[in-house]
């Protein structure tokens, strides 16, 4: 591994950036993944940092299914985010469509019929802990993969 | 001086949901803005007609995880209404319950919202962690922190022990200790006063005229609350007062929101002080009585509306939402112009915008550059245009 590959990674294990992106959900996930970030549950406290722009982001938090409307824009937010990166996918409607599986206005399947996903967090809505609980995982196997 | 024109959303910052807003620029000042929808749009009403009445509460449930008790509780008063049936009165008192801390918790949610747009993040996470407190709430009455699914068909699914009740009242009495100190900070501190004071502005007389409903009417001096206009489920019993304001700005809108949760609280302890003995739930058929009913009720962002029409099955043939949303986007663009650009998501953030309930069936037309919404009647007369040249005719129907 080359010295800078060896930054890289060192920099998304301690700090991971993370975007936020509705891709037409509830707000259900969506206030969860907020509520994670403040007091109670705190997940600034492992370097997690909440970014405006796919261009600052390692990692890209997509909630909800994915809206007709919503597909081609969440594709090319994806592109803008540098390599190396990572999706996860909150929620049942995030992992297979979920309750919305199957409403025209959605695209079928769930969120890796549009773009590929990393970490799957299924629940209607997320808890918090289920949050930490993947995030953590997916630094974890970043980790091994570095190793 | 030009105009430039700039997208605001899908994807933004100031955003948490996706929306679009057009605005036309001259330097840092407004002069026009436009509103889009239908990025959220994922055909729910069409859909409810494929589920059973029950399923189509859960379904219903998610058009919005803020406000997912509001549209269980329209939903199923319209069934109940159609089905006749005569529910119990501890039932009614655990809804308005729910309802009220659903209330207290989308009011916090906004606060918070509001302090991290101004740029005052202290707020924004004194809030949000006071929140949790009406989140354990919930979660201790209905076993779930977001979609509580306390409802039912019939009544409510759980019943609440002299336990539970003593813990939701003491934790609703730290928050009443809260929610002084936010009175304080919301009319003391400069840095509130300086970012809300006069800034999106909208008269009587246009919040009449462009239909705005809940806080944000209230806020422009408009007394208008479905819970005292038009009493559901126990309000007619509970002591509350109808909270107004008249400068007509984001700060009436803050001040509004506020001294509405004391009077939650008040309208909390009241219904647990005099919760009523007696059964939670009633049977109800699966098949329900062809008819057709219309329900209101006063959400945490304003009036909500169900249409239901039953056709004797155990499907319903037509659910339409109007969510409070779409009421108050009319208002917007008019609070946005002549505004500054930096007030935007302020403005926006003020009337407590919530697009998954909103989204309406839009059509782009992308050879002529046009938008188009569609109603009932012009869905109607494609839907028989486009039989026809298969060869059916619907146009008797």
């Amino acid at each position: 591994m080359k010295t800078i590959d060896k930054l890289i990674t060192w920099s998304l294990l301690k700090s991971p950036w993370i975007l936020h992106f509705n891709s037409g959900a509830c707000n259900g996930c969506d206030i969860e993944i907020v509520d994670a970030l403040t007091p109670k549950y705190d997940i600034e406290r492992f370097g997690i940092v909440l970014k405006a722009t796919p261009r600052h982001a390692d990692v890209l938090v997509v909630s909800g299914p994915v809206t007709r409307q919503q597909a081609k824009r969440l594709k090319t937010i994806y592109e803008q985010m540098p390599d190396p990166k990572f999706v996860m996918a909150i929620g049942a409607c995030g992992c297979s469509g979920g309750v919305f599986d199957g409403c025209y206005g959605v695209v079928p399947g769930g969120l890796d019929q549009v773009i590929p996903v990393s970490v799957y967090i299924p629940g209607c809505p997320v808890r918090p802990e289920a949050i930490i609980d993947g995030v953590v995982k997916m630094i974890q196997s970043v980790e091994a993969a570095a190793k | 001086m030009s105009k430039i024109t700039i997208p605001l959303g899908p994807q933004h910052p100031a955003l948490k949901e996706p929306e679009n807003f057009m605005l036309v620029l001259e330097g840092e000042q407004i002069s026009g803005a436009t509103v889009n929808l239908g990025y959220n749009h994922r055909g729910m009403e069409k859909a409810a007609e494929s589920r059973t009445y029950l399923q189509t509460m859960y379904l219903l449930e998610r058009v919005c995880g803020i406000c997912s008790h509001s549209h269980t509780t329209t939903y199923i008063t319209n069934v109940e209404e159609l089905a006749k049936a005569e529910i119990p009165q501890r039932a009614l008192a655990i809804r308005t319950l729910i309802a009220e801390l659903e209330r207290v918790h989308s009011h916090l949610l906004w606060l918070g919202v509001a302090g991290y747009e101004m740029g005052f993040e202290t707020l924004f996470m004194y809030t949000w962690r006071d929140r949790e407190q009406v989140l354990d709430c919930l979660e201790l009455l209905s076993g779930n922190r977001v979609h509580y699914s306390m409802n039912t068909i019939g009544g409510v699914r759980r019943d609440i022990s002299i336990e539970q009740k003593a813990e939701v009242s003491r934790r609703i009495k730290f928050l009443e200790e809260r929610t002084r100190y936010y009175i304080k900070i919301g009319t003391e501190e400069p840095t509130v006063a300086a970012r809300t004071a006069n800034v999106g502005m909208l008269p009587p007389a246009v919040a009449l005229e462009r239909g705005a409903v809940g806080p944000t009417a209230r806020a422009s001096g408009i007394a208008r609350d479905v819970r005292k206009d038009e009493p559901y489920l126990i309000y007619d019993q509970l002591d509350f007062k109808l909270i107004t304001h008249n400068t007509n700005d984001v700060f009436g809108r803050l001040v509004v929101r506020v001294l509405e949760l004391v009077e939650s609280y008040k309208m909390i302890h009241q219904i647990l002080n005099n919760l009523p003995e007696g059964p939670i739930a009633v049977k109800v058929p699966m098949k329900i009585a062809p008819g057709e009913a219309v329900n209101r009720y006063e959400a945490p962002r304003g009036e909500d509306i169900h249409y239901l029409k039953s056709n004797g099955t155990d499907k319903p043939e037509r659910v339409k939402v109007r969510a409070p949303t779409l009421a108050n986007l009319q208002s917007v663009a008019y609070m946005l112009e002549g505004g500054w650009l930096a007030d935007v998501p302020l403005v926006i953030a003020a009337i407590d915008p919530c697009m998954s309930c909103t989204d309406r069936a839009s059509v782009w037309d992308p050879k002529k550059g046009k938008m188009a919404l569609y109603g009932w009647e012009e869905m109607r007369k494609l839907g028989i245009e486009h039989y026809k040249k298969r060869g059916v005719n619907f146009s008797g129907l």
